[in-house]
């Protein structure tokens, strides 16, 4: 980490890495609030700040391999008035979480008439694109994505990541909490106040532009950060948006920019059918469908599961090539 | 520990609460007055009051689909009770949980789960809450004899004992899970047995016998309030009617003639009646128990029949708790 450097407004930064800004607001959250809790699978271990250093054995909770039940006891512990933060670690293991995510977390406020609530956040981490095969290699958000009372986040910039895990600690309802391990190394300037909060719903325009409106979820930022750079140099301007919060979905944002740009390319990572991608597309086209130009774009993973060999693997997420090429078809 | 006198009277006006309560339940629902499915607690009151009684106000519990008698035995009004079976806006959930979810905060229930032993890691969770803020609350867990070959009962109570978390298991055992008796699905017929495994007591009750679970119940809570972890406790109890009223039953899983032994010689408030008489209550007092109960009763079905439905309008209540607009949300409010 580098030293903080100050801003014309007075705000300070300190640059860091996606991850190391998601174990800084991890920190901040349980010095902050003493109903802070973590969970999780060799959490004692591994990364997260070496967080048994800093907090006492109450606070870091090393679960045994029980997904479904740790997450539940998360889940019983927030009714309870603690707020927990459960890891799943790697993401496919949401699956094993999701009756008590989807029966219990997202339910239980709406079932019981107000009487309880569920003030948790549930991380996963997206692996992929590094020879894990389909078991250890998932983007199981859009899964998630029909379940009321669920909100989900996926931020890709480090300082969008520390804002929303704070966002979503300090939510009153859960979390899904869905990061991507493509995006660990991104640097970037992250706010040192501790109270430095991005909401959730509210979608980031990344990168102002007028001829095409480009929205990547989660890690196909990254592709897509370099594609508006091409695009740029061949006199392109595309309009990059982030929506940061998958559910509630910030829909006004998104609009605004395809009534202006009339050409909309959507990048993700997950498979085709029924993901983010497709929620956009079909409300742009429910609501906005006269204020396109041109059909709309989805570039995602095919309906296949992600295969071992590098080989296989390297053709199915969406490249900077790919979204070029898009594009170029539209404007 | 044993139940005073007055504790005695109590527990016998709560046992007798839930069973008035289901008695008039059953017959709303046959008359159509109740939708959905019911699911009554009949037979098994002494197990959910023994229980109960043994628990401070401020501890924890949790449930099962078979949850009318849960926060009856807790202590619960019986009008935001009968009122939520109904579906009326006044109901203990406004509607939104009904028969299987009779949950009653304000007696400290977290939730009544319908997915079977989905509210064991719940109760779990309370307990590791407690232990955190060393609030000193113990938490309750009821579930059935089915929910015991769930992998969330051999998970929950792993990390509980582990952890020695302030949480009492009692298993409801009555025997059946639907139309699957105990035989036919557990390798392992003693629930108690399988504390073993976990590194806790268990312990096999009678749940007829409102004294004995009361007891059970009571040292267990102590030992987990005093840190020492949890307790498995199987009550042996019967369900007396089907497994939810009306069910389609095309062949018989259990006799008549062992559905009327237990209704005869089992039956928890006809032996309970008889203890308290030799105790010393007088038949005099009984009554007047009887009688205040069955007005209780009768005021919640009036309070829940002049309640109103809820309104069409609040259907998106109590899914956030900052409102948030959808895609619906605004269609709705296009339309």
């Amino acid at each position: 980490m580098s030293l903080a450097v100050e801003s014309q407004g007075g705000e300070r930064f300190v640059q860091m890495t996606y991850l190391e800004a998601l174990v800084q607001a991890q920190i901040e959250e349980l010095e902050r609030d003493d109903r802070v809790i973590m969970m999780g699978e060799d959490i004692d271990v591994y990364g997260d700040g070496k967080l048994m250093q800093r907090f006492d054995a109450t606070r870091i909770w090393n679960t045994p391999i029980s997904e479904t039940s740790f997450t539940g006891v998360g889940i019983g512990a927030a009714i309870a008035g603690l707020r927990p933060i459960v890891s799943l670690g790697i993401a496919s293991f949401v699956y094993l979480a999701s009756d008590q995510i989807i029966n219990q977390a997202a339910k239980l406020r709406y079932m019981t008439g107000g009487q309880v609530r569920v003030p948790i956040v549930f991380r996963c981490c997206m692996y992929y694109g590094s020879s894990l095969a389909a078991q250890h290699s998932d983007r199981p958000y859009p899964v998630f994505m029909n379940i009321p009372g669920l909100k989900i986040v996926s931020p890709t910039s480090p300082s969008d990541i520390k804002g929303l895990l704070k966002s979503s600690v300090r939510d009153d309802d859960p979390v899904l909490f869905v990061e991507d391990t493509k995006l660990w190394s991104m640097k970037g300037d992250v706010p040192t106040n501790p109270d430095h909060l991005v909401p959730i719903g509210k979608a980031d325009v990344r990168r102002g532009g007028t001829d095409v409106t480009i929205v990547a979820i989660a890690g196909a930022m990254r592709p897509a950060l370099e594609a508006v750079k091409a695009l740029a140099l061949e006199g392109v301007s595309a309009e990059l948006i982030d929506p940061r919060t998958l559910k509630p979905l910030d829909m006004e944002t998104i609009m605004a920019s395809v009534a202006k740009t009339g050409r909309l390319v959507l990048v993700e990572n997950a498979h085709r059918t029924g993901n983010v991608s497709a929620e956009i597309a079909s409300d742009v086209c429910e609501r906005i469908l006269d204020q396109l130009k041109k059909p709309i774009v989805r570039l995602c993973a095919p309906d296949v599961h992600v295969p071992f060999s590098p080989g296989l693997e390297a053709t199915l997420y969406p490249s900077k090539e790919d979204i070029v090429v898009a594009v170029r078809r539209l404007v | 520990m044993t139940l005073t006198l007055t504790q005695l009277r109590e527990a016998y006006r709560r046992m007798l609460r839930i069973r008035l309560f289901e008695e008039e339940g059953t017959r709303l629902f046959k008359a159509g007055r109740i939708p959905g499915a019911y699911h009554s607690s009949i037979g098994q009151e002494a197990t959910i009051v023994g229980a109960c009684m043994a628990l401070r106000d401020e501890d924890g519990m949790t449930g099962t689909h078979r949850s009318h008698g849960h926060p009856i035995g807790k202590g619960a009004d019986l009008n935001a009770l009968m009122a939520e079976l109904m579906g009326k806006a006044t109901g203990i959930c406004k509607g939104r949980g009904g028969s299987m979810h009779l949950a009653d905060n304000s007696v400290g229930i977290v939730g009544e789960s319908a997915i079977v032993g989905g509210g064991i890691p719940l109760a779990t969770g309370c307990g590791l809450a407690a232990k955190v803020r060393r609030s000193g609350q113990v938490t309750l867990c009821f579930f059935g004899d089915g929910a015991v070959n769930q992998g969330t009962f051999h998970e929950s109570l792993n990390m509980a004992s582990l952890w020695k978390l302030p949480v009492v298991y009692l298993c409801e055992n009555n025997g059946y899970a639907i139309r699957t008796s105990l035989v036919r699905s557990h390798a392992q017929t003693s629930i108690a047995k399988r504390a073993e495994s976990y590194g806790m007591p268990g312990l096999e009750i009678d749940g007829q016998d409102v004294q004995a679970v009361y007891e059970a119940t009571s040292n267990s809570a102590s030992r987990a309030r005093g840190g020492e972890g949890p307790t498995l406790i199987e009550a042996k109890t019967y369900r007396f009617d089907e497994h939810n009223v009306g069910l389609f039953v095309p062949t018989a899983y259990r006799t008549v003639e062992e559905i009327e032994h237990h209704k005869v010689h089992r039956d928890p408030i006809t032996l309970f009646r008889h203890v308290l008489l030799q105790t010393g209550v007088s038949e005099m007092e009984l009554v007047g128990i009887e009688t205040e109960v069955a007005r209780s009763v009768a005021e919640a079905t009036r309070f829940a029949e002049n309640s109103p439905l809820p309104d069409p309008k609040t259907l998106h209540d109590y899914m956030y708790s900052d409102p948030i607009r959808s895609a619906e949300t605004n269609l709705l409010s296009t339309i």
